[in-house]
């Protein structure tokens, strides 16, 4: 029996354009609507996996304001049963902080009788981008850690992990308790189903402070990059379009032929 | 960049399912050089249309809406994009089942299929439904579901295939540009956009939740807000899967928890009205780069939608709860919402920028064409003028209005809403000077036009006991809501002694200059042509000698006519008026609505109270019947107050209107209740006049008896003559006087009350007259007769219906029936044409 803790960020959906906050602190998520990552998704996605094929159960757990549980709720929603939130100002919490406060949840979950062997993250926040939580939280808890896969199954006390490397396709093999960092990709991430939403809107979530306060260097501001010139390239119009259709996909890796 | 022509004889902005439409029927209809434009891509720009359900229930209590829904749907139809699917609305309370055998009388109104079936019937063709989570259900057989976007490229593609129509995507409009013209008037003259400016006479906004937006950038108001309904999209569900298509079950309308169940393709669409307002300002909707779908797909708020999840769930666990079925899709869809939940449509007080807005799917093509018809002829085939822009009054083009009544309505969209119901929000905009007085009389006020107006007076309830039965208690809750038998105490004491009645929602505006008659005449059916101090009653008719209004004119000087209408409509009454001042003329239109308010007096001791305040000879050799001058009045104390008095009545007494600077009508008020009193006058309300009092004298009303769709013939209000001078819709009005008539307006009444249950019943108006036994009827434009108004006749001791009958079943004495919650009363005709049941003669305004 494995029981995962799986770990998301509110973030706001990136998927249009980016829109900062008035005070350049935060990115603004009042059209765009806020969602935790894709790599969290599957994250969440392989954690429900593994605990179902070990008769586990996976606990989801945010570090966030109070519109957080919305993120928790939804991975309740497609399979966690258990949620942790530490109610906290996610943007004053940097890497060091964020892992410390994942660490005492593991601890103090330890203590409590339900232990995670298995810490699962994705492998960057959609917002920050500073791919450090995963090996500072491995690092302050003495496990061990691989980066980026994109699939985890779990056996006879190993995680195997796999993913795409820059010479191929890599498999680790990592003796429990471990923390895995995600990569979209590698599972297709369920949508919550009516009963799932249901159960998950009336699941308890165990709330808790910080345990210490933020450390480290705080941010000025965030700066939008300037926008990337496009340009337009008629590829003709009605059937006579089609081969120069077939030749663009066939360029962007999209159609083989 | 894309750019744009330089010139159009139209640019259409928009390229949802209102916009397309348009394209399609203005060339249809012969309009050249037509430019269309919208900020995004095609075939789907962004807007409402991309994410409409796409489902059209078509039984409305508005018949507006529902001859427009009709006409989209037939077509959707020759478009080959409407797939049938049937409808149910169920019922999980007895409340709802009434309102259930409500929409039958409107199914039957309208001509339209529809039964009351049980849980049972549902179950058999809906075998995922939970049969004990309702009661019941109304099933209209020809309700489907559209494709719009297919539709709307099928117009555009028919629009451009006459070679008139050219059609830019991409360029977003960035001014309206206006020029003055006489009269203080405006007029459109070019389309600024991203992609170079557009020289235009004439501009429509089909811009759905950005028309205000647009409108603003011509300084006209829009008065709609973008408002979220929340639809959710679960599956693939194995009960769906095993069915080819797109839908193969009946759409499902729970109608007590605002919620639709609806099949799409594998999935099942489940859709909200049951969640808080939450409404957006047009500029806060985000751009097409911003948004994370479209624009009008805005991010879903769970939390608002969770209550409607579990009782879906509820009624369809085995669907919603089936092995795979995810939540694939759920969105905060825009659509737009106006203050009077009817759509914004018609030339603007800008000349030539026209408005299409505001409109749902299941209307889009019937007002494409209906738009388009009004903008080629000046009038549509379908009335409508409940969805005129120019019905707006000052108050309600704020934006607040509209967020604040849209707030109230929402939850309002599948609710069950009386005839009467009366707003909360917003209101007291527009007090009469007798207000104080009236609240202290214990008023209860309706709101017509901002206008707080008393419907009846708690004060008058002494008259109940008086007056015993006469008064025709109503039993049953929903027959008396939003009424009391105080006011048909009223009624009988205006018959006996007098009423004063505060009439300050009147619209009056005077028509003043040289062409001042030629105005009036060319606008009026009824000669205007008259000696000064002569009122004028006659109906106001678009080209095709349909009504677009009726009201009253006053000659007050060679070259000064005074024109009053009822608020309700009068701002579009004034805006005809104005449209038809001289271009190059120094005739001029000035609302008087603010500065004079009205009071009117009548019954049998109407003419001993005046006289008792005036020395002005007011006598029936000395002030005759239509005729207007001005008088003083000089109560015990205070000052003497000039009015001028109108002799004239729409409750068929003795009386006089007394417009009154609004300064002195307080004090006129309070003057003509005191000097009232010893004849026994009471102050009545609304209720009486704008029913009881009418309906008795078989008075019709524009919007109820009269529309476009009406006309004089029909009406029975042909004179014997027509005035030598031209007026608008003449050709038309002696074209009908030749023919025979396809309708009959006749008056009936209601000859036993009593219901199955043994209760008394009493119709609101809007049900269907049936022949005795129940059996439809159908005029000679195939329409189906129903009570266009209903209300007591305490005089005559009968309830009253006015309906337009088949010419074969006018005659008196001609026994029918009148179907109220499903159940046939009888009736029998009483009038043919405008001859009152009460006093046929006229003998008491005399």
């Amino acid at each position: 029996m494995t029981n995962p803790l799986v770990c998301v960020k509110r973030v706001v959906d990136s998927s249009g354009e980016v829109v900062l906050t008035e005070d350049g602190q935060g990115v603004d998520g009042r059209y765009a609507g806020f969602t935790m990552s894709a790599h969290e998704e599957c994250a969440v996605e392989l954690a429900v996996q593994v605990a179902g094929a070990t008769d586990g159960s996976a606990t989801v757990m945010t570090l966030g304001d109070a519109d957080a549980v919305e993120q928790l709720r939804t991975a309740l929603a497609v399979g966690c049963t258990a949620a942790t939130h530490v109610v906290a100002d996610a943007q004053a919490y940097g890497p060091a902080d964020v892992a410390r406060e994942i660490a005492a949840v593991v601890r103090d979950h330890e203590a409590a009788g339900t232990p995670h062997e298995l810490v699962l993250l994705g492998n960057d926040a959609a917002d920050s981008g500073d791919f450090q939580v995963g090996i500072r939280l491995a690092y302050e808890l003495g496990w061990p850690v691989v980066n980026g896969v994109s699939t985890v199954s779990v056996a006879d006390g190993e995680v195997t992990a796999s993913g795409a490397g820059p010479d191929g396709h890599e498999t680790y093999r990592l003796p429990l308790p471990a923390v895995v960092t995600i990569l979209e990709g590698g599972v297709e991430p369920r949508y919550p189903t009516v009963p799932g939403r249901m159960k998950a809107k009336k699941a308890p979530v165990e709330e808790r402070e910080p345990v210490a306060a933020p450390t480290g260097t705080g941010r000025l501001r965030l700066v939008l990059p300037p926008p990337t010139p496009s340009s337009v390239e008629i590829l003709g119009e009605g059937a006579s379009a089609a081969p120069a259709v077939v030749d663009l996909f066939e360029r962007l890796g999209v159609l083989a032929r | 960049m894309a750019e744009v022509p330089a010139t159009a004889d139209v640019v259409v902005i928009g390229a949802g399912i209102v916009g397309n439409s348009l394209v399609h029927h203005l060339t249809r209809l012969g309009w050249k050089n037509v430019v269309q434009i919208d900020k995004g891509a095609l075939p789907n720009p962004g807007g409402s249309t991309g994410h409409a359900s796409n489902f059209i229930f078509t039984v409305d209590h508005s018949r507006e809406i529902t001859d427009i829904t009709l006409d989209s749907v037939a077509q959707y139809k020759e478009m080959g994009v409407f797939t049938e699917s049937g409808g149910f609305e169920i019922a999980r309370t007895e409340e709802r089942m009434e309102e259930l055998r409500r929409r039958m009388s409107s199914a039957r109104a309208w001509g339209i299929e529809a039964e009351l079936v049980s849980p049972a019937f549902v179950k058999e063709k809906v075998p995922f439904i939970e049969e004990d989570q309702f009661i019941g259900a109304f099933w209209t057989p020809g309700v489907g579901v559209v494709d719009s976007l297919r539709a709307g490229t099928i117009m555009r593609e028919r629009a451009q295939a006459t070679g008139e129509l050219t059609v830019v995507p991409t360029v977003e409009v960035i001014g309206l540009d206006t020029e003055d013209g006489p009269h203080g008037t405006r007029r459109i003259t070019r389309v600024r956009t991203t992609g170079g400016d557009i020289e235009a006479k004439t501009v429509v906004i089909a811009a759905g939740v950005w028309s205000p937006k647009l409108g603003d950038m011509a300084g006209i108001s829009i008065p709609l807000t973008p408002a979220v309904h929340q639809m959710i999209s679960v599956g693939p569900c194995p009960q769906l899967t095993e069915k080819e298509g797109e839908i193969s079950f009946p759409i499902i309308r729970d109608m007590d928890t605002f919620c639709y169940e609806r099949q799409h393709g594998a999935d099942m669409e489940v859709g909200s009205y049951a969640h808080r307002a939450i409404l957006h300002e047009p500029e806060d909707i985000p751009s097409i780069e911003q948004a994370k779908l479209s624009p009008t797909e805005m991010p879903f708020t769970e939390d608002d939608f969770d209550p409607q999840l579990e009782q879906a769930y509820e009624l369809m666990p085995e669907l919603l709860g089936a092995e795979g079925a995810e939540i694939r899709y759920a969105i905060n869809g825009l659509l737009s919402l106006t203050c009077d939940g009817n759509p914004i449509l018609g030339e603007s007080e800008v000349a030539g920028l026209w408005t299409a807005a505001a409109v749902w799917i299941k209307e889009g093509p019937g007002v494409g064409r209906a738009v388009a018809e009004w903008m080629t002829h000046g009038h549509s085939e379908i009335d409508l003028h409940h969805s005129d822009i120019a019905r707006f009054h000052q108050h309600q083009k704020r934006r607040e209005h509209t967020r604040l009544r849209t707030t109230e309505s929402f939850i309002k969209t599948y609710g069950i809403v009386h005839p009467a119901e009366q707003y909360e929000s917003d209101r007291d905009q527009r007090l009469s000077p007798m207000h104080d007085s009236q609240a202290k009389l214990g008023a209860v006020f309706f709101e017509t036009a901002g206008w707080e107006r008393p419907f009846w007076y708690e004060s008058n309830a002494d008259l109940l006991e008086q007056y015993g039965d006469a008064v025709m208690p109503r039993e049953h809750e929903w027959d008396s809501r939003w009424w009391s038998p105080i006011i048909n105490a009223e009624h009988l004491r205006m018959r006996e002694a007098a009423a004063v009645i505060d009439l300050s929602a009147f619209c009056i505006f005077d028509i003043e200059g040289p062409e001042a008659l030629d105005v009036v005449q060319r606008t009026c059916v009824a000669q205007c042509d008259v000696a000064v101090g002569k009122v004028i009653y006659t109906p106001v008719l678009d080209a095709k000698g349909g009504f677009r209004s009726d009201l009253t004119v006053m000659r007050l000087g060679d070259d000064h006519f005074r024109v009053v209408t009822g608020g309700a409509h009068g701002m579009a009454d004034r805006a005809w008026f104005a449209g038809h001042l001289p271009e190059g003329g120094t005739t001029t239109l000035t609302d008087r609505t603010d500065d004079v308010s009205t009071i009117g007096i009548w019954g049998p001791r109407a003419r001993d109270i005046v006289s008792s305040l005036t020395s002005d000879d007011v006598s029936d050799e000395g002030f005759g019947f239509l005729t207007c001058r001005e008088i003083t009045l000089s109560p015990p104390s205070g000052a003497g107050i000039t009015v001028l008095a109108s002799r004239i009545s729409y409750v068929g007494e003795l009386g006089w209107e007394l417009y009154v600077p609004m300064s002195q009508a307080a004090d006129l008020w309070e003057a003509l209740l005191e000097a009232g009193a010893p004849h026994g006058a009471r102050p009545a309300g609304i209720g009486v006049y704008g029913t009881t009092g009418r309906i008795e004298k078989g008075y019709r009303a524009y919007g109820a008896e009269l529309d476009g769709e009406r006309s004089i013939v029909e009406a029975g209000m042909q004179r014997p003559k027509v005035k030598a001078a031209d007026f608008v819709g003449k050709e038309a009005y002696l074209a009908q006087r030749e023919a025979e008539p396809k309708a009959v307006l006749c008056t009936l009444t209601v000859d036993d009350h009593t219901s199955a249950s043994g209760m008394k019943r009493y119709m609101l108006g809007g049900e269907p007259i049936l022949t005795r036994d129940g059996g439809a009827l159908a005029d000679g434009h195939g329409h189906h007769p129903y009570v266009t108004s209903a209300g007591s006749a305490p005089s005559l001791g009968k309830h009253v219906l006015l309906a337009y009958l088949p010419p074969e079943q006018a005659t008196i004495g001609n026994e029918l029936a009148v179907s109220y919650m499903e159940e046939l009363y009888p009736v029998t005709v009483g009038s043919i044409d405008a001859t009152p049941l009460l006093d046929p003669t006229n003998e008491r305004i005399r």
